[in-house]
């Protein structure tokens, strides 16, 4: 039997011990992204100043690679530009769901290690879930 | 029961090193069924009903003699009351549709809150469309529906009651034949989905007096795409068809039409033959084993599986307390680890079980849980499999850090 596993510790400290979950009141820019098959509900909060990304959280239940997922994404966009976070989160979407190269991989920095949730396709959703939801935010408000 | 022999009939099982425990979704089919497609495309294959040659007449042979075996499996008394349509779901649908036309604003149907959604949105919907009043019995947290909650329940306007033999759930029998009796007596209909029960026990639609009962031929070893829908004839006689076409008239002109008569009145069009010949299988599979080696298999499976569980720190099982009330059905919830999270680590270990909300949401609602994990068995299951269903059990906190 496949003993591949993409429960690596990455994933499970985010899971455990996430810096970013908690509530961000007065932040400029907050979205809820649900997967209604699975439950997934997060809200996903964003301060964004001169096009720069100041920082996020986000609230609500998930699974752990929901979570994690958000999680991570924090960590790898504050800082950064919008255009830069776009341009960050289509790679992700792209490795959950295609292929990308090996530079791609390492742009994405800790994000990388849900690579193996491609392998299965039921969860690539709870992977993307914060994603698409940041996703939304960046496409209609900015 | 010899289970080497059992499991070497199904080539799935046999050829893959998968531990299968999602029954309850749909089970494995036998060689005997898997060899009927080809037995019926290459031996009969014409459009039943309508040539008049012989292979014709064959394939309305092998499709009609289904519908008679079906009658005996069910132990309907006429075989016109046997519908096939293309699976639960359908024949579902197709009850609460035919019978809307009978129903008046005002009217009440009554649901129990724990059924499958097939069970469930067809009568909201009709609910919806002819005003009609919708209540709901709500089982207890142990999944138990008591007969003085439902007699509390029905009024004088009830005329419907829709409630699952077994719950794909909670794995719970269902009181029916005494349901079916207050109902009766109050002048309501039972419409009863049984298609968690048709594989594991005896299904009686005479003695348990059920007006209608539906179930899928692919949880019980048969083919996806074919489902069963027993309607009382006196019902069915005086009921509105549900979809139209060809084969289910009698007569049509620009100014009339002429409905077939039972069963052909509800099976319009062209109708999936080759999956009804080998559900014919399925059936006689079911039958050569025979309901009391089954059963008694089944029940010490699922008392394995349930005690193993209790023994398993940190699980919660959802329903009755005791592994009786279980029929190869087993929900829980793992502690601090999703549903989701729960079945992938499983799906790592080679171990198929289910999670999510089961199309049961509002059960889940009321029990007060966004959904479960669900282990689910069949005979052809083994205390092996289900010693490493376990032990993956007993380690999954420990592989997502807790
Ligand atoms: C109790 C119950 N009713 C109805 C259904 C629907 O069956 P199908 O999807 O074959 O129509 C299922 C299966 O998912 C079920 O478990």
């Amino acid at each position: 039997m496949d003993k591949r596993t993409f429960y690596n510790e990455v994933l499970i400290e985010h899971n455990k011990y996430p810096t970013h979950k908690h509530a961000m009141p007065g932040c400029c820019y907050s979205k809820e992204g649900i997967n209604p098959s699975c439950g997934d509900d997060l809200i996903i909060n964003l301060d964004i100043k001169d096009g720069i990304i100041q920082g996020g959280s986000f609230e609500g239940d998930g699974c752990a690679i929901s979570q994690a997922s958000a999680d991570i994404m924090f960590d790898l966009l504050t800082g950064r530009s919008v255009a830069e976070a776009k341009e960050l989160s289509a790679i992700f979407s792209r490795m959950i769901k295609e292929k990308i190269t090996d530079e791609e991989l390492e742009r994405l920095e800790e994000a990388g290690a849900l690579m193996d949730i491609s392998h299965m396709p039921a969860r690539a959703k709870c992977a993307m879930l914060a994603w698409r939801t940041l996703d939304e935010i960046l496409l209609q408000k900015i | 029961m010899n289970i080497k022999e059992i499991r070497a009939q199904f080539p799935l099982i046999n050829n893959q090193n998968i531990v299968y425990l999602d029954n309850a979704a749909t089970t494995q089919k036998p060689h005997c069924v898997i060899d009927a497609f080809s037995e019926f495309y290459c031996n009969f294959n014409a459009n039943p009903m309508r040539g008049i040659y012989d292979l014709s007449v064959a394939a309305t042979d092998a499709y009609e003699n289904v519908r008679e075996q079906t009658a005996g499996f069910v132990n309907a008394k006429d075989p016109s009351e046997i519908i096939f349509t293309r699976n639960a779901t359908e024949s579902l649908n197709l009850t609460a549709n035919i019978l809307s036309g009978t129903l008046k604003e005002g009217d009440e149907i009554l649901v129990a809150t724990s059924e499958h959604h097939s069970n469930f949105l067809p009568w909201k919907r009709i609910a919806d469309n002819k005003r009609l009043k919708i209540k709901y019995l709500d089982c207890d947290s142990e999944g138990e529906y008591s007969v003085e909650s439902l007699k509390e329940a029905l009024s004088e306007g009830t005329k419907v009651f829709a409630i699952a033999t077994v719950s794909n759930v909670i794995g719970r029998v269902n009181p029916i034949r005494e349901f079916a009796k207050i109902c009766h007596a109050n002048n309501t209909l039972i419409c009863v989905d049984a298609t968690q029960s048709v594989a594991h026990m005896k299904t009686n639609v005479i003695e348990d007096d059920v007006d209608f009962l539906a179930f899928s031929a692919h949880k019980m070893y048969g083919p996806m795409g074919v489902g069963i829908l027993y309607g009382k004839k006196e019902l069915l006689e005086k009921l509105p068809p549900f979809l139209e076409g060809g084969e289910m008239i009698e007569y049509v002109s620009k100014e009339k039409t002429i409905y077939a008569d039972l069963p052909q009145k509800y099976e319009a069009g062209t109708v999936n033959a080759a999956d009804v010949y080998a559900f014919g299988k399925a059936m006689e599979y079911v039958k050569k084993i025979g309901f009391e080696e089954i059963g008694e298999r089944e029940r010490l499976l699922t008392g394995y599986l349930f005690d193993g569980m209790k023994n398993t720190d940190n699980i919660r099982i959802i329903g009755a307390k005791d592994s009786a009330e279980h029929n190869c059905i087993v929900s829980f919830a793992v502690d601090d680890v999703h549903p989701h999270d729960v079945a992938s680590i499983f799906a790592d270990s080679g171990i198929c079980i289910r999670a999510g909300h089961h199309c049961a949401q509002p059960l889940h609602i009321l029990l007060g849980i966004p959904s479960t994990v669900r282990a689910s068995l069949a005979f052809y299951n083994t205390k092996e499999e289900i010693d490493f269903f376990i032990k993956v059990l007993s380690e999954i906190r420990s592989r997502m850090g807790y």
